[in-house]
């Protein structure tokens, strides 16, 4: 029976793992992506549409090191043969666009090491740092405006019909469409990105915290009625505490909302930080660093998210739904 | 078989009797007049409570049964000033209520200790309110928790507690307020039987040692009986009064006078008014099929 039950457990709907199981999937998760990626790059018969070539042989066109498509290379190959030229040699390569893992990874090291080409460029932590603080300051003005507007839609039906129509309209206005709006009022720094992050993140903020905020259980409402709290003590004490947990959870996942404006928001005025980075690198065909960067942005993301469901668990010890994710 | 040979639930002895004597002098703390309350929507509408009317003494302790639909969470949540009543009056000492107020204090029948607060702060919650001092509300709260015997869970919070438990914490809150009356809506519904007949001897035990009055909602009749002065039994549509009955079990309760006549008395009236014989009668029965004829000697043929 026991044993059984254990065989199919992956099977079985809703059943929580042992921990073992638990961190082993939990690799596995980012070690499978990894795994594919070294047997495309590593393993010369899988995928590798292209054939670097070692020896151009008397193929007029070819160079050392050039990339040429397969096909391409068997015809050129069979041609020479039957010339009986010097046929070209190659092995087998993935496009450029597709840099190996080891690659990458020493990318990863030489940018942050390598001098920026030309003095006035900034060093890719520079870029980085400009970017979070851009992120960073955006998502703080729009919290600032965004939650106290949101708890307090979420409690008084009047504030609710006075902001919520306009703000569900305004949310389906692309935010990057005001981005020549945004350069003609802030100038071309850092004014218009915070502007663009601020209109993707605040309008939906305003919606889900509202959401978040009517979701509470309107008995603790009455009950803290007939223990005589008042007016503003029904807002400070009841609701604002009661849903904090759940605005914070809210607050993670708008965070990664504004991470994905800034590529849009740093390409307005001049573009600046890792976006700028980017692009550049791309320029060159630098695809290695260009994975450098996606990689580290994603890591700051995962970071960043790890370290607020941590403090979740310091800041609501009673939440029950806090201490299992 | 023969049915027992009970008393009229009307027969009190002297106990009894002197003792609602006695009752019926002291002040009265709750007084409903003349109580509506209808649902109005565009199709039509709905009368909840029609021309309620009843009083609660100090210290007595009133149940209000009925079928379900009859209006009794509405009533209550029309005396805690949580709904307002179509028409009527309702005073508490004399003068009308308006709205909700730490006067009429509340359990209700789901969990509603505010889950970011220790159970200390939870009771605490309404003595800060009516503006105590933190230091002060913070002694007395304990008494409140000492009075439920939760002292070792002064710090915990309420996920950390059983469904008894949080009642009882949510019994002390309301307390705590020092409210007239204490309006309880089926409280103790979603406990287990064993917990529940705890609660119900904790209660009693409470209401013994303080000077509170207790409104007690339920549908459970033996609850009622067990636990009230005087029941106010309700019928549906309209939500009216029934009659409103005069327990003739005499106290101090003890669970051992489930059985005694005037307690099984009691309850045969309360049953004959909640669910009238013939009232629901012959749309319900069962058409059953038989499937097997297997050991048929489970029970004698009659």
């Amino acid at each position: 029976m026991t044993t059984n039950k254990q065989k199919n457990r992956w099977l079985e709907p809703r059943i929580e793992l042992p921990a073992t199981e638990y961190r082993l999937i939990t690799l596995a998760s980012f070690f499978l992506p990894i795994l594919l990626w070294c047997l495309v790059s590593y393993v010369p018969f899988i995928w590798h549409p292209n054939i670097q070539i070692t020896e151009p042989g008397e193929v007029s066109y070819f160079k050392e090191g050039m990339l040429i498509k397969r096909e391409i290379f068997a015809l050129e190959s069979e041609k020479m043969l039957s010339q009986a030229k010097k046929i070209p040699q190659g092995i087998p390569a993935n496009p450029i666009y597709l840099p190996a893992p080891d690659e990458v990874v020493r990318a990863l090291y030489t940018s942050f090491t390598t001098e920026p080409q030309r003095r006035s460029e900034q060093w890719l932590h520079e870029s980085l740092w400009h970017s979070v603080t851009v992120v960073f300051s955006a998502f703080f003005l729009s919290s600032l405006i965004g939650i106290p507007l949101g708890i307090i839609c979420g409690t008084y039906a009047a504030a609710s019909r006075l902001f919520e129509p306009f703000v569900e309209f305004f949310r389906y206005l692309p935010a990057p469409a005001f981005g020549a709006l945004a350069v003609a009022i802030l100038g071309i720094y850092d004014g218009p990105k915070i502007a663009i992050i601020f209109i993707g993140t605040f309008f939906q903020q305003v919606l889900i915290i509202s959401n978040t905020t009517r979701k509470l259980d309107l008995s603790l409402l009455e009950a803290a009625l007939t223990l005589g709290a008042k007016k503003l003590q029904l807002l400070f004490k009841v609701v604002i505490p009661g849903v904090l947990p759940d605005i914070y959870r809210d607050q993670r996942i708008l965070l990664g909302w504004a991470w994905t404006y800034l590529i849009v928001a740093e390409l307005i005025g001049t573009s600046s930080g890792i976006t700028w980075f980017i692009t550049q690198q791309a320029r060159y065909k630098n695809f290695d660093n260009v994975f450098a960067a996606i990689f580290i942005i994603g890591v700051i993301g995962l970071l960043s998210d790890i370290i607020l469901s941590r403090l979740a668990k310091r800041l609501f010890p009673w939440d029950k739904s806090v201490n299992k994710s | 078989m023969k049915p027992l040979q009970l008393p009229s639930y009307l027969d009190q002895d002297t106990a009894v009797k002197s003792r609602f004597d006695a009752l019926k002098n002291r002040d009265v703390i709750l007084e409903v007049k003349q109580l509506n309350k209808v649902f109005s929507s565009s199709k039509n509408d709905v009368t909840a409570l029609k021309d309620i009317s009843f009083v609660t003494h100090r210290r007595e302790f009133v149940c209000v049964i009925g079928p379900s639909g009859c209006g009794k969470s509405t009533l209550i949540r029309i005396l805690a000033g949580l709904e307002s009543a179509t028409n009527g009056d309702v005073l508490l000492d004399g003068s009308p209520i308006s709205g909700p107020g730490p006067d009429r204090g509340m359990v209700f029948q789901g969990y509603t200790l505010f889950p970011w607060l220790t159970v200390k702060r939870n009771v605490m919650f309404g003595l800060l309110n009516q503006g105590a001092s933190a230091a002060s509300a913070e002694s007395e709260a304990m008494q409140w928790i000492d009075l439920v015997g939760l002292q070792r869970f002064a710090n915990n919070y309420p996920d950390q507690l059983s469904g008894g438990m949080k009642q009882r914490v949510a019994i002390a809150r309301a307390l705590a307020a020092k409210p007239r009356i204490l309006l309880m809506d089926e409280p103790f519904g979603a406990l287990d039987a064993q917990t529940r007949a705890k609660m119900q001897s904790y209660l009693l035990e409470i209401w013994r040692n303080i000077d509170i009055t207790i409104l007690f909602i339920t549908h459970d009749l033996d609850e009622a009986i067990y636990l009230a002065d005087r029941i106010l039994v309700l019928k549906a549509n309209p939500g009216e009064v029934h009659e409103l009955i005069e327990v003739p079990v005499p106290r101090p309760r003890k669970t051992e006078q489930f059985i005694t006549p005037a307690f099984v008395a009691t309850r045969k009236r309360l049953d004959d008014l909640i669910h009238p014989i013939g009232a629901d009668g012959d749309d319900d029965k069962l058409n059953m099929i038989r499937f097997t004829q297997a050991g048929d000697d489970i029970e004698p043929t009659e």
